[in-house]
């Protein structure tokens, strides 16, 4: 290439600064090179160093962290070993970042156009008149309906996508010459998040400018960015352009990772990889995927491999250059297992969950219901039966799974459970109603594993709490059921006396997953179980949950936002919009032929990291 | 690791720091003279020796007498003991029901919680030495009745510290799985809740203490705490303040045994909450 490049990253070290005098890397050796007008997607799992580096780019370290060497710079300004005055006309303006929560990130108090202009006096030196004009320039390039209006809400009034809009439209009023990107789509639904990187991918084209985005998001980098950076553990392990890299990986890193991705064009489960990124703490001597690699030899635990042009425009940290391959494909999906004519074990007939109460006259009167926020809604599973249930935020899947487990009361329809033989009996709406024996026959899986494990509990006493209460532990006594049941989520023995807070997130969803199943439950409920896992983590809870639901007949519901997981983990799926099942069908079906708009628009939204077409 | 080992390794770490081992030094200083006192008492503390009014700190008396001439040196050991009690069961007393009723508020919620807490409000409202002046005047003073006084209105603020601990907790998922799964009430204040908030009510509690400790000295001063002839800290000030010019040592020595032993505990409980990674609570009541 013979651009100039407008920042570079040169050999870049940060470390954590400790107490005992020590320095950690989290960034370790770290170069990069962007050119103007250029794009580049930085990809890791969490802990990988990605954020840390990307803040690194505006000379900002965390607090904690110290610089130890390498280089920054910035069309020809050094970002470190200056002082923040120095670096304060370059950032917000030629240098701007978004930052990734925009609602957290912008003042509340202050509204959308005020904060915009605020960015335009600082980099500008435009007059009153002609900030106010350009502010709303800058709302309609980001493609904000009525401008003019927004300028004047506040943050909190508008909604996810749109706070994203007009943190762009901030970040693009001082004229940049870079955009940093930090998880720019987190936390949005997938149709915003497309319409968002597609704005995005327009905006770079008439601006000009360079974009680094980093991401846990294969998917969002692929549309967003010409090349790809992947890190692991504060190292850059594979550079390349980002069609060639993610349909030809080389690092057997990358590889791994692709293959843990959920895709619709390759069903079934995706494989995982196994063990944990080290920590920064105690990082390997060698390679430091060697321990979790296949092709790892001796010199891999030895030495660390150094990174070097591996084909034209391509980098690579690895010893292992030519044995380079295609992600390794999916596990293929199993028949399903469960007879398609068996009786119900859980039926849900026109449920009906609305919030709040109409008050004093109103309800007197009934002059305003409460809104529904969801209606109608029918289905029923079969012993062993994987139900994905998939919709955008707000579409009402958490609030039918919590009503099933009782957390909410519903108000209309019924929920049936099976007893024993083929009959059905109606459960009790409250679950303070419910009897034991059927709260021990529905259990729950949360999404966030942080704060749905108890941090002052041992596992022990997590999995002893259900054994306990319903009695289930059988012959081998609490220690001995709660060894198995540690086993069966594929955790040792040792972690009977740890915290949770001594676990990594994948290990604590295993632990929840098994107290779920502390209770021998015939109906379990996973409430996006995997958002706050990294993907190679992912796949192994999905495999772990699937085995279990099927090895056990336990009929589960998946709710998940992300169409691949469902699809990946589902034996059918129900799409759900605005508190109605829109569609409901088998997962090949609904995936090869949806009939629903709205299924197709879901369907067209899911990011794949290799297009159907190459 | 047991209950005893994390406890001993806890205090360990509170002596490592410098405030912690003074501290632990001055409170355990008083804990150990208050113990041992009426063995060391070098006079009798209620004895009135009518040759030696008002003397001058000597090798006789090394404190100097008071004035009905006697010992202050013996009076300051002996004077915190009964106050100590009072205190401690006081406190026992406000963290005990004050935990409960804020953790079951913060639990429950709703309608209960803001009328409870509402009643709370109003109650804190009055100055709590009014409170307390209106309890002695109908059930007279002494132990008997100081300490479900004081451990009622001090069990107020105990209210808001709990249910505040607890409402951190309340929302997460763990309480809602727990109620899910069908656990009792009782077993999730106590299993699931209590063992996040025990660390917040344990700091509270020692702070707690001094507080209780200063009002019981006090009430003595104002006559209304400890009752002669138990001497008493507070007392002995009240006694002392009208021959300060006269015989300023009287003072003194109480003065002195008064301050160290709650600078003593707030150096060690600061120690305390820094060791936990709890915030040290600030005081809700008035003083």
């Amino acid at each position: 290439m013979t651009a100039k490049p407008v920042l570079t990253v040169t050999d870049l070290t940060i470390g954590v600064s400790l107490q005992n005098g020590q320095t950690p890397a989290v960034v370790d050796g770290v170069s990069l090179a962007l050119n103007h007008g250029a794009s580049i997607g930085i990809a890791g799992e969490s802990g990988s160093g990605k954020s840390t580096l990307l803040l690194a780019m505006m000379g900002v370290l965390r607090t904690g962290l110290v610089h130890q060497s390498g280089a920054v710079d910035f069309g020809g300004t050094p970002l470190f070993g200056r002082a923040d005055e120095d670096l304060q006309s370059l950032r917000g303006g030629r240098l701007a970042l978004i930052p990734q929560n925009a609602a957290t990130a912008m003042t509340p108090t202050l509204r959308i156009g005020a904060q915009i202009d605020e960015v335009l006096r600082l980099h500008t030196n435009l007059s009153a008149k002609e900030r106010a004009a350009r502010v709303l320039e800058l709302l309609a390039k980001v493609r904000l309906p009525d401008p003019a209006r927004l300028a004047r809400r506040f943050p909190h009034e508008l909604s996810g996508g749109q706070v994203q809009r007009a943190a762009i439209a901030m970040a693009l009023a001082g004229g940049p010459a870079v955009l940093l990107m930090d998880e720019p789509t987190t936390g949005l639904d997938a149709t915003t998040q497309l319409s968002l990187l597609d704005l995005m991918v327009d905006l770079r084209r008439e601006a000009g400018m360079a974009i680094i985005c980093v991401s846990h998001d294969l998917g969002v980098l692929a549309k967003l960015c010409e090349r790809l950076v992947v890190m692991y553990s504060g190292a850059l392990i594979e550079e390349g352009p980002t069609r060639e890299l993610l349909s030809r990986p080389s690092h057997p890193y990358t590889r791994a990772l692709l293959a843990s991705l959920p895709t619709l064009a390759n069903p079934g489960l995706p494989s995982s990889i196994p063990g944990a990124p080290p920590s920064p703490f105690a990082l390997p001597k060698g390679c430091r995927f060697a321990p979790r690699c296949g092709v790892a030899d001796d010199m891999c635990h030895t030495n660390r491999p150094p990174v070097q042009e591996n084909a034209p425009h391509r980098r690579l940290a690895c010893f292992h250059l030519a044995e380079g391959s295609m992600a390794t494909a999916a596990e293929p999906a199993p028949a399903i297992v469960a007879p398609k004519v068996a009786a119900p074990v859980l039926q849900i007939e026109d449920l009906s969950i609305s919030f709040g109460r109409a008050r004093g006259l109103n309800r007197l009167f009934s002059i305003t219901k409460p809104k529904a926020v969801v209606e109608d809604v029918s289905f029923q599973l079969s012993r062993g039966e994987i139900l994905g249930l998939v919709g955008e935020s707000g579409s009402g899947k958490s609030t039918i799974l919590r009503a099933i487990a009782g957390i909410l009361e519903p108000s209309g329809g019924a929920i049936h459970l099976a007893t024993g033989g083929a009959s059905l009996a109606p459960l009790a709406r409250a679950m303070a109603n419910r009897p034991l024996n059927q709260l021990q026959r529905v259990q729950m899986v949360f999404q966030n594993p942080e704060t749905s494990l108890n941090p002052r509990h041992t596992i022990f006493e997590i999995l002893a709490q259900p054994l306990r209460l319903y009695g289930t532990s059988g012959s081998k006594g609490l220690r001995g059921r709660a060894q198995d049941l540690l086993a069966e989520v594929r955790l040792g023995q040792s972690y009977l006396d740890r915290y949770p807070a001594q676990l990594s997130g994948g290990e604590r969803q295993r632990v929840a997953i098994a107290r779920a199943f502390a209770a021998d439950p015939e109906v379990l409920l996973c409430d996006e179980i995997t958002t706050a896992l990294d993907v190679s983590v992912q796949a192994a809870v999905l495999k772990l949950v699937r085995d279990l639901a099927r090895d056990r007949h336990v009929a589960t519901i998946f709710v998940s936002h992300d169409l691949a997981v469902v699809r990946a983990i589902s034996d059918r799926i129900a799409v759900l919009q605005a508190g109605s099942i829109v569609e409901i069908g088998s997962a090949d079906d609904l995936c090869r032929t949806p009939r629903h708009d709205y299924t197709q628009k879901l369907l067209a939204a899911v990011l794949e990291t290799v297009p159907l077409a190459s | 690791m047991s209950g005893l080992a994390a406890g001993i390794a806890v205090f360990r770490a509170v002596l490592r720091q410098t405030s912690g081992l003074i501290g632990a030094v001055m409170f355990f200083g008083h804990v150990g003279i208050a113990l041992l006192a009426p063995w060391i008492v070098p006079y009798d503390p209620a004895v009135q020796d009518v040759t030696a009014i008002m003397v001058s700190p000597s090798a006789e008396h090394w404190f100097g007498t008071d004035r009905l001439g006697r010992d202050v040196f013996s009076r300051t050991l002996l004077g915190g003991r009964q106050a100590m009690l009072i205190a401690t069961l006081s406190t026992v007393l406000a963290m005990v029901w004050g935990s409960v009723l804020g953790i079951l508020l913060a639990l429950q919620g709703g309608r209960m919680d803001a009328l409870v807490m509402r009643a709370v409000d109003g109650m804190m409202s009055i100055p709590w030495i009014l409170m307390v002046m209106l309890f002695v005047a109908v059930l007279g003073t002494g132990t008997a009745s100081l300490v479900p006084v004081l451990g009622f209105s001090y069990g107020l603020s105990v209210i808001y510290l709990a249910r505040a601990a607890t409402l951190d907790f309340v929302a997460r998922d763990f309480i809602l799985a727990a109620q899910a799964r069908g656990q009792s009430r009782w077993t999730i204040v106590s299993r699931e809740l209590f063992p996040n908030v025990r660390n917040s009510l344990a700091v509270q509690g020692a702070m707690q203490w001094s507080w209780i400790f200063i009002a019981v000295s006090s009430l003595s001063y104002l006559g209304m705490g400890v009752a002669p002839p138990t001497p008493d800290w507070g007392q002995m000030i009240s006694d002392a303040r009208g021959i300060m010019q006269l015989a300023p040592w009287a003072l003194i020595g109480p003065m002195v045994a008064l301050s160290s032993l709650v600078i003593g505990v707030n150096l060690l409980v600061d120690a305390w909450a820094q060791t936990l990674g709890v915030d040290r609570v600030k005081r809700v009541s008035d003083v």
